[in-house]
């Protein structure tokens, strides 16, 4: 066996924030020519560790070495002299340029701007190796998964042979996440390096060599991908053994709890966000909500929790208290759903409707940073308190207990919630919305960023919800996720309704297909 | 191996402070302040500096006269900072509390000389109160419907509120100007004291000092313990969030800046009406904007207010003094203020932040 190249050796890398230890001494090889996975739950320190490769933080310790040569990279632009190249996970392009013109933004050559000949290079590069973009193409005309297209081709452009790609799938439909990893072993085939850094373990089997694990800014080790599933990742990353199965019991008696009905809105602009969008959210009963980002998911649990004006259509909610089957004396029914339309949250609340969201937007939305675990509690009780002043022994003591059920980390209730982890954050809200006994229990992207074992805390409170005949609504972006905890699943593409399916017979590949069926539509 | 290039200094967010190490790094900028204020005397203008502190002090405290001065000085300060501070905390930069001290005195000096002496005492001071208080409820209105309704810029929009009372104040001042041609209105009812508001204990000043004091304390029980304290903070962070919690945003923002002009309005009147016993258009003398920083430098806290009004208040003081007593110009007094200033608002970095010096690494590789 010949001796393996490194492609960039990283030599007892330390990075402290203060006083968090962000990567202590770590060692991680990548070899030249592979596909090396790099795994880790939330704050294990993987895109700080990346971003020490390009450029955008410095190593307190350690030495740094490309091609076996040592080098330093105090700034974006050494990491591309040493050709590295990072896609990050939120795209930095400019909207009204054209995917030539963003690709050789901020690119310093001798001589004239030849847009002509940068985009004859642009073509080539994307013919090298599959890439579907028009030179020409504006941004704001593109997919998101164009979109990441052009960060790669300007990082291969600047002729990167290191590719670092932070997340890349988390916004791509299961088809673009294929064809983005054909793409990545084209590049390796030409000879190109490539760290991936994903949640997804069954991405990490399908399309690494080696994977190599981080648990609390710890180096755990490597493995060879062919010789890991994903339970022994799993308990590496995690550093002792999880089980990897959602519990998905059977709904007991569900009835309809909110019913949509042609429900349309606009936006500001007047772009239709919500096509004539008609599903019924039952009580005990999780329903999941498919898509590709921005497919309408936000304005529909917004619609619904009275955030966002309904231009036509209806919403109407069934109290469980009530029995809608009692009829009087004519044989009409004697009692009518209640409709939201129209109403704004306090007006939702003083209806005696008790409903919880947990919103996508954590802390623009659904707390308040600056305030600790007890001023957050009170965003949902502030208005309960003896004449003018507010009530703080109530929500102090839900803090309390949230803090010791949902073992959040923190050092007190009054610790701002902005300093907290990611995890914890989503434990005080989740862990609020679920303490207001909730008819109706709504979740935008519940466990986005959370690590595995948060992540299933999530999932068995949603479950626990739904076993107590709450009617839970669960917006989701992994499909995995969503067939495994479902019961039901409506399918959004393009602001319309593509499919509501049953989530323990349908298959990724057709729920893939829904949630693109309009786009294609319209391309072709 | 070549020579590496490398970051000199790294900065660091520090986790929460102990409180006696936050107040040591504060208590050791205005140390440093004092000495840096020194060197400077000492190199600008070869005064002993030890006899400029002291002339400083002496101007703000140093006489019976001089004591109460400040306090009422302190007073206005103070008052106009808990105006504008319900506001700041809901992130709506009012700068325009010198209008709306103004207009609130340019109501009550209406009152006093249109009413004067035509009605009881007793019913004209409280026609005077309402005026004030609704005048400067008023110029908080404005810019709070527009910024509301449209997202107007509401700094902007304050500061331009400024010049409209401003230039009202200077024309209504011919209008009533005693005696004519003089340009100035001299004291108001000054034979029959009508609108005056009493003097208590035999103390000019101690009235204002008395209802700031008093206000001072609801101002922090209104932020800290009363539902609308709440609305204001959850406003303040995120219109979003407000609107998920249910909170009126619209109907905040409006209610607040209402009540930061009313009070506005109110040390308006406390300014005509107990004390000066006239208006001017320099009336309230750049307050309106002092005020900005106090409510700042305090991080909206009103307790906290006191002090940081009353270090301002004896600089400005002392100023004077100075440049009086050394024959200096006012603005050597100004550099001073501006130094002490500069390292109190400073230190906030380092409470905040930690500075490493990155150590030289000489392993032999």
């Amino acid at each position: 066996m010949e001796p393996v190249k490194n492609a960039i050796r990283m030599e007892n890398i330390t990075k402290r924030f203060g006083s968090v230890v962000a990567n202590n001494g770590i060692n991680l090889a990548l070899h030249e020519g592979e596909i090396l996975s790099l795994l880790g739950e939330n704050g294990s320190g993987k895109t700080t560790l990346m971003n020490m490769l390009s450029g955008i933080y410095y190593p307190d310790e350690g030495q740094i070495y490309v091609h076996d040569k040592p080098v330093t990279i105090a700034s974006p632009k050494d990491a591309f002299d040493n050709g590295i190249g990072m896609i990050h996970q939120h795209f930095k392009l400019v909207d009204v340029f054209t995917a030539t013109e963003n690709i050789v933004l901020g690119l310093e050559e001798e001589g004239r701007l030849d847009l002509k000949k940068a985009g004859q290079r642009v073509k080539e590069i994307c013919e090298k190796y599959g890439f579907d973009i028009q030179p020409n193409q504006k941004i704001y005309d593109m997919s998101v998964s164009q979109k990441q297209t052009v960060e790669i081709v300007k990082v291969l452009y600047r002729g990167a042979d290191i590719l670092i790609l932070d997340e890349p799938t988390a916004v791509l439909t299961p088809q673009e996440t294929d064809k983005l990893f054909a793409i990545m072993r084209n590049m390796q085939r030409d000879g190109k390096s490539l760290i991936i850094i994903t949640h997804k373990l069954h991405e990490v089997l399908d399309v690494s060599d080696r994977v190599a694990i981080l648990r609390k800014g710890e180096y755990i080790g490597d493995v060879a991908t062919k010789d890991a599933n994903q339970q022994s990742l799993t308990d590496m990353m995690v550093g002792r053994s999880v089980s990897l199965n959602i519990d998905r019991p059977l709904p007991v008696n569900p009835t309809p709890r909110l019913v949509l009905e042609h429900v349309t809105a606009y936006d500001e602009l007047g772009v239709k966000r919500l096509d004539d969008v008609s599903f019924t959210a039952n009580a005990g009963e999780i329903l999941g909500i498919a898509g590709v980002a921005g497919s309408g998911q936000k304005e529909l649990l917004e619609s619904i929790a009275g955030l966002y004006p309904v231009k036509e259509g209806k919403i109407l909610y069934y109290d469980p208290d009530v029995d809608y089957a009692e009829t009087d004396e004519s044989g009409q029914p004697k009692h009518q759903p209640q409709s939201l339309v129209g109403m704004d949250p306090m007006d939702i609340r003083k209806a005696g409707i008790a409903m919880s969201f947990v919103p996508e937007d954590r802390l623009g939305m659904g707390l308040v940073g600056t305030m600790g675990m007890t001023g957050n509690m009170m965003l949902r009780s502030w208005r309960k308190g003896k004449g003018v002043f507010v009530d703080t022994k109530g929500p102090e003591a839900l803090a309390n207990r949230i803090w010791k059920e949902l073992e959040v980390v923190t050092p007190s209730t009054k610790f701002p919630v902005r300093r907290m982890s990611g995890g914890n954050v989503q434990k005080v809200l989740v862990g609020r919305e679920i303490a207001q006994e909730p008819a109706v229990l709504m979740t935008a992207y519940a466990v986005r960023g959370l690590d595995i074992n948060t992540s299933y805390t999530i999932y068995n409170l949603l479950t626990e919800q739904k076993m107590k005949g709450r009617a839970v609504v669960y917006v989701g972006e992994d499909l995995d996720v969503l067939l495994e905890l479902c019961d039901r699943i409506v399918v959004l593409c393009g602001g319309q309704v593509s499919g509501v399916v049953d989530g323990r017979t349908i298959t990724k590949e057709e729920v893939g297909l829904l949630m693109t069926q309009h786009r294609k539509e319209g391309a072709e | 191996m070549e020579k590496q290039k490398q970051p000199l200094l790294s900065i660091a967010k520090r986790e929460a402070l102990p409180w006696y190490k936050n107040w040591l790094i504060r208590g050791g900028a205005i140390l440093l302040a004092l000495v840096f204020c020194g060197i400077i005397t000492m190199l600008l203008t070869g005064l002993n500096p030890v006899e400029v502190f002291r002339t400083l002090f002496y101007g703000a405290f140093g006489t019976n006269r001089k004591i109460w001065v400040t306090a009422q000085n302190l007073a206005i300060l103070l008052g106009i900072s808990l105006a504008v501070t319900p506001a700041f905390k809901m992130r709506f930069w009012n700068i325009g509390a010198e209008g709306q001290v103004l207009i609130g005195s340019l109501a009550c000096a209406a009152c006093m000389i249109t009413l004067g002496d035509k009605i009881p005492n007793g019913l004209l001071i409280l026609i005077s109160l309402l005026a004030s208080l609704l005048a400067g409820a008023l110029w908080g209105f404005l810019p709070a419907f527009f910024k509301a309704h449209w997202e107007t810029n509401e700094t902007l929009f304050t500061l331009m509120m400024n010049y409209i009372a401003m230039q009202l104040a200077a024309y209504f001042i011919i209008v009533w100007e005693v005696p004519k041609g003089s340009g100035k209105i001299g004291v108001i009812n000054q034979s029959t004291n009508a609108g005056w508001l009493p003097v208590i204990g035999g103390q000019r000043y101690l009235l204002t000092i008395l209802v700031i004091a008093i206000l001072t304390g609801v101002m922090y029980i209104y932020l800290q313990y009363s539902k609308h304290g709440y609305e204001i903070s959850v406003v303040g962070e995120s219109h979003r969030t407000a609107s998920y919690a249910g909170i009126k945003v619209t109907r905040v923002i409006i209610r607040t800046m209402v009540l930061s002009g009313a009070i506005c309005g109110m040390v308006g009147m406390l300014l005509v009406s107990a004390t000066d016993h006239t208006l001017t258009t320099t009336l309230v003398d750049g307050r309106g904007f002092t005020a900005v920083m106090v409510s700042w430098l305090a991080k909206f806290n009103p307790i906290g207010m006191i002090f940081t009004s009353l270090l301002l208040v004896v600089l400005e003081r002392g100023a004077t003094e100075i440049s009086s007593v050394f024959s200096l110009n006012h603005s050597f007094a100004d550099i001073l203020t501006g130094i002490i200033l500069f390292f109190i608002i400073g230190s906030d970095f380092f409470v905040n932040y930690t500075v490493h010096f990155r150590k030289n690494r000489k392993e032999g590789k």
